[in-house]
């Protein structure tokens, strides 16, 4: 009796997981992906070239920050990480945190290279 | 009091880790594809932050705009990030065609399933032929792994800092670690696509041949949907940090 309706609890959950993603939502996630990149090309083309300074030291901090927007909408919808147990999504999303770790790190050691070779 | 003990050490957990099912409510296959691409994204990560490191600790670096600004198959010479741009486009689109075929899939509507699996295959051998193309073009300007064009034309990749050109033995050392980094780290995704088309094509053949009706799931298509997303991504990156910063 216990495990009939365990089963049928983890059948309504499966079915539940294929959820959120028809065809309309496919085509507004390409939208956006598609929105972002030509946003990306617009500071490449347009503002970058113009700007002096100071204003230019936004300029990457900007295309890092719509690329991880990019990476959340391919990881969350594409990939369709956000409609997966919370469980499966920290044992993901937990371990490339270390990633960011790395990336300190390397880029303060790379800061006393320079001086180093100049 | 003793039965009411009883009656609680009898009774059948049923929170997703007591055992019994997948905690996780994924099919182990597609739970090992997460883990592997999870392994991938380190690999990709330490490349591309090696990339970082080097390219931070040179005092000069050839400039994306000046290098990448020539169409391949056309005479287009001046146009920065066009075909770049077009390339990141194609491998997006194939990303939504298979999602479309993971869609169709849930559907158990064959046909439906092949015609996106087409138009994915389609996009990852435009994407390939599309690098192929840049490879080409940079090799035919001088550049290879350990090979930088000859100085005077080297001058030509720098942008100008303060009104003034680096000097040519910077331009010569960091245009190797340029040459040596972009070969290394596109030709590693450029292999991922093209395992990507295989095994595309692989699942394609078994879907024709109708091994996922006869299962009655279309799973195997989800899971290779997966990598391909996580080849889209890498993209994302690498063309982020090669092509824009």
């Amino acid at each position: 009796m216990s495990s009939e309706t365990t089963d049928t609890h983890a059948e309504h959950a499966e079915h539940g997981e294929h959820e959120g993603m028809d065809k309309k939502r496919i085509w507004k996630i390409f939208w956006i992906l598609a929105g972002i990149t030509t946003v990306e090309f617009i500071i490449a083309l347009g503002i970058a070239p113009h700007l002096q300074g100071t204003a230019h030291a936004f300029i990457n901090p900007a295309y890092i920050i719509l690329t991880l927007c990019k990476a959340y909408f391919i990881v969350a919808f594409f990939m369709h990480l956000k409609f997966e147990k919370a469980g499966l999504i920290m044992a993901i999303i937990v371990p490339i945190l270390f990633i960011i770790g790395l990336i300190l790190v390397l880029t303060n050691e790379s800061h006393y290279w320079i001086d180093l070779r100049l | 009091m003793s039965t009411a003990v009883a009656e609680h050490v009898d009774e059948v957990k049923t929170t997703p880790w007591s055992g019994g099912r997948s905690p996780f409510n994924v099919e182990y296959g597609k739970m090992m594809m997460w883990f592997f691409l999870l392994s991938d994204a380190f690999t990709f990560s330490t490349l591309l932050i090696s990339y970082g490191a080097l390219r931070f600790s040179a005092p000069t670096w050839p400039a994306a705009s000046l290098v990448f600004q020539s169409v391949p198959f056309t005479s287009i010479n001046h146009a920065p990030l066009v075909f770049v741009g077009m390339m990141t486009f194609i491998l997006i689109m194939s990303s939504v065609t298979m999602v479309l075929a993971v869609e169709a899939g849930h559907r158990n509507s064959k046909r439906e399933v092949v015609i996106w699996m087409l138009f994915t295959i389609l996009g990852g051998l435009m994407f390939l032929g599309c690098q192929a193309g840049e490879w080409t073009h940079l090799h035919s300007e001088g550049f290879w792994w350990g090979h930088v064009p000859t100085t005077e034309k080297l001058t030509e990749f720098f942008a100008p800092i303060n009104g003034h050109l680096p000097p040519g033995d910077q331009q010569v050392r960091t245009a190797h670690q340029f040459a040596n980094l972009f070969f290394t780290i596109t030709g590693f995704h450029g292999f991922h696509v093209f395992s990507g088309v295989v095994i595309n094509i692989i699942i394609t053949i078994n879907v024709l041949i109708g091994t996922y009706a006869k299962r009655g799931s279309y799973l195997m298509v989800e899971k290779v949907g997966l990598y391909w997303h996580f080849v889209d991504l890498v993209w994302v990156f690498v063309f982020t940090f090669f092509y824009l910063v």
